[in-house]
């Protein structure tokens, strides 16, 4: 077992875990925090991404031991008191959710594509989202949702 | 008669379902957690077939944490077969299912053991350490080869592979075929597909020990079916068992389904006393999870010169699998009357030949039968155009069904009450600039480019709304096709829709709430809709095969068009006048000619509720509930055209433009219709592109994981043009159509007769899907050869 502290959407939790356990477990079991789901166990699907530290990463690929000391962000850490972000509130208007499972990873991966290109092409955001899957929305939805968000307000 | 005025109906409402989704306050069964609650795993057979002589749980049982373990032979007692329920032909061999081998194990990924243990990482280590003994038999892979002399069996005692044959004809077709000036025959191949819902399936039990009652979690799209089978393979009373499906991350008919791990926890739930969860990984997933499609097609139509076709015949070799599932039999039978798709012909003969192999079963996958009739009867289409010298377009132009002959009964013996092909090819071909793109490809070929383009067409009718019960009956289907919708008018007014079908990502909630506010009269945001519980939705037959809307939206529009006749009896009485006498129009009663004469449906409600003055003998209650057996299917159209770009070089294939123009009847939310056809294109591309189940020799699926299968990510796709026709369906009063599988059925042969075209002056008549860039430059390459 080792002892972790971990600061996940503005709570701070110290735990002790097993090496190989996963973020994603940690998150979910542990926790509680379920509203980052799974959808496969080879990194490919991107369902799991959250902020760690202010990146997005694929939290089935990081040991809760490796977020010791770190800031992560989970989709649950995103709205206040039923005020959504930007984004999610573009996903919404968008209509770029059915079933909604990819939806959080979707997310999480789009605020970072927007730190690093404001102002992304179609293009840009198709390829800065090619490792989170959908299979609901041929993705065409959730690129337009991407692209009605700014800079400004993707912090909002 | 109620004269409702829509104002919902139409319009592009966004989602009511989206607000938990997109902030992460889901219900994934996989979330669901209760105090002591267990971890369940299942060990999986690593071989494709092998007798097991031995499995032995004691190292398993001595680890800390590990509570229970089993063999399939432990537990054979305790559950039954998995069902079948559509033996399509009267001597369908339905071979035993145990939910875990008992004896043989039968493809790559059948359960062998169970363990449970206090939480998923002890689990696994405990599946490691459960020793188990095989001896490997010859292993059945190969479709064509199944039923070859001196194959081996996937089920020795039943001595054959076969698992049906299935065949019907209307029409002479060999006379048909004799006086043709042209016959062209094809072999098609469908290959295997994983559907690959992004939630991975999981179920969770928790046991009421005292009163034997069980609530039983599931990612599944059936739980009203579910709970039947699970009563009948369980032997616990059905009214015993409460079945959620939570929130559904995604079925595509991969949970349509009786799963044996659905049994499993639930047996184990009862045996142990303890609350279990199973969760499928992804890797399991591709293997345990029931596949789709996989047959091979041979298809022959025979036309005259003018380009009039005169009969078709098709003859299908279907893989099952190793074993039947719930529907496993009749997919590619419900392919059967799809077919002669929008065509007019005197002459078709149809058959199948289901057969078993040592592979993950086949069951439903988005569309279900109809994709893989779709492709075929387009595809050969596009190759009888080729044979004649005649453009695509015109050749379908001349066969189909006009607008003024409809109702139309086809030679497949389905009745088409709806249909205007004309409109949506014009409109598609405008959209699509069609006569500039064949300008851009004739003048790409004269000068000798290596990039081609190439264009797809494809004219699609999708069947929706299954089914008559009476039709399934016929089919040999065991269970009845209607569908449940009751309404309650609270007192407040607020309303509750109560529906039996279970949505996973179509936004029944918000299209049903539309549907009720119109024929109630009532805000939309009044309306909530309930659903996926068996507790609070007792009577429902669930969703797949696009069947929710013609079927359950309508019962929600008849249920509350009962709600209304009642509450008109109390509002005549309040208002001292005759039923006749009253309007209903914006949710409110009025006398004809006295408009101050009112009330509201909020108001009569109150009334029924108080019940202080109520006409004599009525009981105090507006609510209502309807069952919907419907008269026959619905069949929404439309045109999809294609544009590729193939590198002759490279074999590379870039989607460069597609376009669709769909009719689905009424639209009840262009929104949500336009995300169910890009969410089914996508499908339907990949199919034609990028994925397929691949086996190695030993029948180890090497498309394991999502390293290795090819689901198509954002970059792989194009932005697709949606635009719609509207022809009301005159078979429903809401003369809606359905819309869920239209985009995988119409994009498949579009998008692969633009390959296939860009590469005929190549020689190239066929490539198999996916048309992977491999295959594309082999085509090319052998045809180049050939045509030196
Ligand atoms: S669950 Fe982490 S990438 Fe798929
Ligand atoms: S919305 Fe279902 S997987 Fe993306």
């Amino acid at each position: 077992m080792t002892h972790i502290s971990v600061k996940v959407d503005g709570t701070t939790y110290e735990d002790d875990v097993e090496p190989r356990l996963l973020l994603i477990h940690y998150l979910r079991d542990r926790l509680g925090l379920t509203g980052t789901p799974i959808g496969c166990d080879t990194t490919s699907c991107g369902s799991c991404t959250v902020e760690l530290d202010g990146t997005a990463v694929k939290s089935c690929t990081v040991l809760a031991v490796q977020a010791d000391g770190c800031e992560v962000t989970t989709v649950q850490g995103l709205a206040h008191d039923g005020d959504w972000t930007a984004l999610q509130r573009a996903f919404h208007e968008r209509h770029a959710l059915q079933c909604g499972y990819c939806t959080p990873g979707m997310i999480m991966a789009a605020r970072d594509l927007l730190r690093e290109h404001p102002h992304p092409t179609p293009d840009e955001v198709r390829h800065g989202l090619e490792g989170n899957l959908c299979r609901c929305t041929g993705y065409q939805n959730i690129v337009r949702a991407v692209l009605d968000v700014s800079e400004e307000e993707v912090t909002a | 008669m109620s004269e409702t005025v829509e104002r919902e109906v139409g319009r592009a409402r966004t989602r009511k379902e989206d607000a938990h989704l997109i902030t992460g306050q889901t219900n994934w069964t996989d979330n669901i957690s209760v105090n002591g609650l267990l971890h369940l795993s299942i060990l999986r057979s690593p071989m494709a077939h092998a007798r097991i002589d031995r499995v032995d749980v004691s190292a398993a049982l001595e680890l800390p944490g590990v509570i229970a373990a089993f063999s399939g032979r432990d537990l054979a007692e305790a559950m039954g077969s998995l069902p079948c329920a559509w033996p399509v032909a009267e001597d369908t061999v339905v071979p035993d299912h145990p939910p875990i081998a008992v004896d043989e194990v039968r493809y790559a990924g059948d359960p062998v053991a169970v363990v449970v243990a206090r939480d998923r990482y002890t689990a696994a280590d405990a599946l490691e350490a459960i020793e188990v003994d095989y001896t490997p038999l010859p292993a059945v892979l190969d479709i064509e080869g199944s039923l070859a002399e001196g194959t081996a069996l996937v089920h020795s005692d039943k001595g054959t592979n076969r698992c049906y044959d299935y065949h019907s004809a209307s029409g002479d077709y060999a006379a048909a075929k004799a006086r043709a000036d042209v016959v062209v025959t094809r072999r098609y191949h469908q290959q295997r597909l994983i559907p690959t819902a992004m939630e991975p399936r999981a179920v969770v039990v928790t046991p009421l020990a005292a009163s034997g009652d069980f609530t039983l979690y599931s990612s599944t799209q059936i739980p009203h079916v579910l709970r039947v089978l699970l009563a009948v393979t369980t032997g616990i009373p059905e009214n015993k068992i409460r079945v959620v499906a939570p929130d559904v991350g995604g079925g595509f008919g991969s949970k349509l389904q009786v799963y044996g791990e659905e049994v499993i926890t639930l047996v184990l739930a009862k045996r142990l006393g303890r609350p279990l969860k199973w969760t499928e990984s992804r890797s399991e997933a591709n293997v345990a999870t029931h596949h789709g499609r996989s047959q091979v097609q041979d298809i022959e139509i025979a036309a005259r010169s003018d380009g009039t076709v005169l009969g078709l015949k098709v003859s299908l070799l279907a893989d099952m699998g190793a074993y039947l599932m719930l529907l496993s039999p009749g997919i590619p039978v419900l392919g059967a009357s799809m077919y002669p798709a929008i065509y007019k012909m005197g002459a078709y003969d149809f058959s199948c030949t289901g057969v078993f192999t040592n592979r993950t079963p086949i069951d439903a996958y988005r569309g279900a039968g109809r994709p893989e009739a779709t492709y075929a009867i387009e595809r050969i289409m596009d190759d009888l155009a080729a044979e004649l010298g005649m453009d695509p377009v015109d050749l379908r132009r001349h066969n189909w069904i006009r607008h003024e002959e409809f109702p139309y009964t086809t030679i497949a013996g389905l009745t088409y009450d709806s249909g205007n092909y004309e409109a949506a090819t014009d409109k598609a071909l405008a959209l699509f600039d069609y006569d500039k793109l064949r300008a851009e490809q004739a003048d790409r070929v004269d000068h000798g480019d290596t990039v081609r383009l190439g264009i797809g067409v494809s004219t699609y009718t999708e069947m929706c709304g299954l089914a008559p019960s009476r039709w399934l009956g016929e089919m040999r289907y065991a269970a009845g096709g209607w569908e449940a919708a009751s309404i309650r008018v609270l007192p407040t007014g607020k309303v509750e829709v109560v529906t039996g079908t279970s949505p996973h990502g179509q936004g029944h909630v918000t299209s049903w709430s539309q549907i009720a506010a119109d024929a109630l009269g009532v805000p939309f945001e009044d309306v909530e809709v309930m659903h996926g519980d068996t507790m609070l939705a007792p009577h429902g037959m669930d969703t797949y095969g696009s069947r929710s809307l013609v079927i359950g939206g309508v019962a929600v529009h008849e249920a509350a068009r009962k709600v209304v006749d009642k509450a008109r009896k109390v509002a005549a009485h309040l208002l001292e006048a005759s039923e006749a006498d009253l309007d209903f129009a914006d949710g409110a009663f009025t006398v004809k000619g006295s408009p101050e004469a009112r009330k509201t449906i909020q108001e009569v409600a109150f009334a029924a509720f108080a019940s202080h003055d109520l006409p004599d003998g009525m009981e105090p209650s507006i609510n209502a509930e309807h069952v919907l057996d419907p008269d026959t299917f619905s069949f929404p159209h439309g045109t999809h055209l294609c544009a590729v770009e193939v590198d002759t070089e490279t074999g590379a294939v870039h989607i460069r433009s597609y376009v669709c123009v769909d009719d689905v009847g009424k639209v009840i939310n262009p929104m949500i219709v336009e995300g169910q056809l890009h969410g089914g294109i996508a499908q339907g591309i990949a199919q034609a592109l990028y994925e397929e189940a691949l086996y190695d020799e030993d029948g180890n699926l090497v498309t394991g994981t999502l390293a290795d299968y090819l689901v198509p990510g954002a970059p792989d796709l194009p932005e697709f043009v949606t635009d719609r026709t509207e022809t009301p369906a005159t078979s429903n009063p809401l003369g809606v159509k359905g819309v869920g599988e239209a985009g995988t059925i119409a994009s498949t042969p579009a998008v692969v007769n633009a390959v296939v075209d860009a590469l005929r002056p190549f020689g190239v008549q066929d490539i198999r899907m996916p048309c992977t860039p491999e295959r594309v430059w082999q085509a090319v390459r052998s045809g180049k050869e050939t045509s030196a």
